[in-house]
């Protein structure tokens, strides 16, 4: 029978399976952050477990971590006793650890992929939501939330309910200006935050096949927001070169028996699919968002909608609701609205290509008086990459700050945050109420809608300069 | 983890649609590394803000059952949204739909997280917010919720319900397998990566 990718990854890793039981799956890969993991290891001390595969489980510090100074203690004691905690864990249990000032630390979504730990195939969990970045390469990946990472740390399995999938196509070419941050939120926009619930999303189409890995995890990172419970490419030449040479990438023969397999677990033809959106790329352009979730969005090229716009009474209010949070009048163009902050970063943008994208657009020219820019890698070795690059001075040239690398203000952990009434364009994934910082208002833009903002003050696309 | 049969108590009317989990406990409660005490952190943002938000009315302060609207829970995995409403003293929340990995936490920790119509949820909504001692009945047992004359079926799968009721530990649970894991691990591809 023709199967999906998503369907031929999972049985793949059927470790047993009994009628009217979940699927006990097993897990390739365990990214661990030290916010989702301090009770899990305590869990596992409690019932006197040890982390059954350390040598398939991976640490990094990224979400509380400071952008500066990150060589001294930390000065916020909560964030600081969290690092402490997860370093004490990862040395107890055995768990290799990306700790702060390593050149490997970063976001963990950056982190895996770079280091080529992520491969297609995969299993991959992380107790966090955009742990569907991975599903770039065709792996299939989860977000899990505390208890199921001491489950997969105790047993290296997990039950998991079925799925159903959904075929995202986006055909033809994206136009120029158009990015992956733009496809997925128009696709987060056309099918609500709420419409991917109990799918795996396959994305595909030429315009997805045309992207580079980045921009794909750009997409699959955001497939949650949709309410999806994966998201995945289908591996191609463009998914084994950018794994090949990578410091964990398969080599020799196991490399060609390795790419030999991938190719097989692409959806068959004929292969049948739950739901299907059809999405036209020429029709795209940069997207932005007006609300408080990332389906409150619209063209860059039109104005904030009315709550009348919507005919649903609960998108209506929710419409309503976030128009007086965010501050907004319907039919003020998007163009005009002010902003006092730019983050560029993320594990939806931060990385290389993002940054060289919004570099591209700020070189040689200043952010707007009054705009402050933050600029966060996600990654240490993106940051060392950019550096390499000139990057990081075409950013501090103009007036950006550079930082070092963590989640910052994509949720304001750290000291990076909005202040109350503080209005950011922002290339992170949520623009929920309070995400960035108590009271702050988000507008979630692609890398070059962020650099262009950065100049102008206002949301604008390179197009405007 | 509390063996969970039958629950009866107060409920909390929540008139809010897309809920996350942001919402539900912000990222600033994230930084504990302590596994209970999560109930200040509980719609922090609404508590101290906002007077009319239904937590901060008295006549519901005491509510064990939350009735919730669609798309509860969406959002970030923390589950910390799932332990704050623990421990506030909410059994079981009731809505037309969830985020996923929410309900997932949800279930695993021992909170009840129901899926009723829409049409069901604001018939609940109306007979509590008449009369706030309104008592509400999560059936696990029977899949039953039960109010005044409301009485509504929900679907739960029988493994979950199973384990609900015996309060039985996921890990406990797959730990009877090992055997199989052991197998399975025989088998796996040689070229698939490690960390150390
Ligand atoms: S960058 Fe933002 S979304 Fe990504 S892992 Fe960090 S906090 Fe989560």
């Amino acid at each position: 029978m023709a199967r999906t990718m998503a369907e031929k990854v999972w049985e793949e890793h059927v470790v047993r399976r009994a009628d009217g039981e979940p699927d006990l799956l097993y897990i390739d890969l365990h990214l661990v952050h030290e916010v989702t993991s301090p009770q899990a290891f305590e869990g596992l001390r409690l019932a006197g477990r040890p982390v059954r595969r350390p040598d398939l489980t991976i640490a990094t510090e990224d979400h509380n971590v400071p952008t500066e100074n990150i060589l001294g203690p930390i000065a916020d004691k909560v964030s600081r006793t969290q690092i402490d905690t997860l370093r004490k864990n990862a040395s107890d249990f055995g768990v290799r650890l990306f700790p702060m000032g390593d050149l490997d630390q970063g976001i963990v979504h950056v982190v895996g992929p770079q280091l080529g730990l992520t491969q297609p195939g995969m299993t991959v969990v992380c107790g966090d939501s955009h742990t569907s970045t991975h599903g770039a390469f065709g792996a299939l990946a989860f977000g899990i939330g505390t208890s199921q990472v001491e489950h997969v740390l105790a047993t290296q399995t997990l039950p998991m309910p079925p799925f159903k999938t959904m075929a995202v196509t986006v055909d033809g070419s994206l136009p120029e200006g158009v990015t992956a941050k733009d496809i997925i939120l128009a696709v987060i926009a056309e099918i609500g935050t709420g419409g991917g619930q109990g799918y795996v999303i396959e994305y595909r189409g030429q315009a997805v096949r045309e992207l580079s890995m980045e921009a794909r995890m750009t997409i699959c990172n955001m497939s949650i927001e949709a309410g999806a419970r994966a998201g995945m490419i289908a591996p191609d030449e463009t998914t084994f070169d950018y794994v090949q040479g990578r410091p964990h990438a398969p080599r020799g023969a196991d490399w060609d028996a390795a790419v030999e397999h991938w190719k097989s677990l692409r959806t068959d033809e004929g292969a049948a699919f739950d739901k299907e959106v059809v999405l036209d790329a020429a029709e795209l352009s940069p997207f932005v968002t007006w609300g408080t979730n990332p389906g409150q969005g619209a063209q860059l090229d039109s104005a904030v909608p009315a709550p009348e716009d919507f005919a649903d009474p609960a998108e209506h209010a929710a419409a309503e609701k976030a128009l007086a949070y965010m501050d907004l009048d319907a039919g003020t163009r998007l163009r005009d609205i002010e902003v006092d902050t730019v983050f560029l970063g993320s594990c939806t943008n931060g990385r290389i290509e993002d940054l060289r994208a919004a570099a591209e657009v700020i070189k040689g020219r200043k952010v707007a008086d009054g705009v402050r820019m933050l600029v966060v890698p996600g990654s240490m070795r993106v940051k060392e990459q950019a550096n390499a690059e000139g990057l990081g001075e075409v950013f501090t040239a103009a007036g950006a700050e550079w930082r070092e690398a963590g989640c910052s203000m994509c949720l304001g952990m750290n000291p990076d945050q909005l202040q109350p009434g503080e209005r950011s364009a922002s290339t992170s994934n949520r623009n929920f109420e309070g995400r960035q910082g108590k009271g702050g208002r988000t507008h979630l833009v692609s890398p070059l809608v962020a650099a262009a903002t950065a100049v102008r003050g206002t949301l604008s696309s390179p197009a405007d300069l | 983890m509390e063996k969970f049969t039958v629950h009866t108590g107060s409920a909390v009317p929540l008139r809010h649609s897309n809920v996350d989990t942001d919402q539900i406990i912000p990222a600033v409660y994230l930084k504990r590394v302590a596994r209970t005490g999560f109930e200040d952190g509980l719609f922090a943002a609404w508590r101290a803000n906002d007077p009319a938000f239904v937590l901060n009315k008295p006549e519901f302060a005491e509510g064990s059952i939350l009735i919730a609207d669609t798309d509860f829970g969406t959002g970030s995995s923390r589950e910390h949204a799932v332990w704050a409403l623990q421990d506030y003293g909410f059994k079981a929340v009731l809505a037309p739909r969830f985020g996923d990995i929410f309900r997932g936490n949800a279930l695993k920790g021992g909170l009840l997280a129901v899926v009723l119509p829409y049409e069901v949820i604001e018939r609940l909504w109306e007979a509590v917010e008449a009369d706030p001692a309104t008592q509400v009945t999560v059936d696990l047992q029977a899949r039953e919720v039960r109010a005044g004359d409301i009485v509504q079926q929900f679907e739960l799968d029988d493994y979950t319900r199973w384990r609900l009721m015996e309060g039985l530990d996921d890990i406990a649970l797959t730990l009877r397998h090992t055997d199989d894991v052991d197998a399975f691990e025989k088998q796996r591809h040689a070229w698939l990566p490690v960390t150390q």
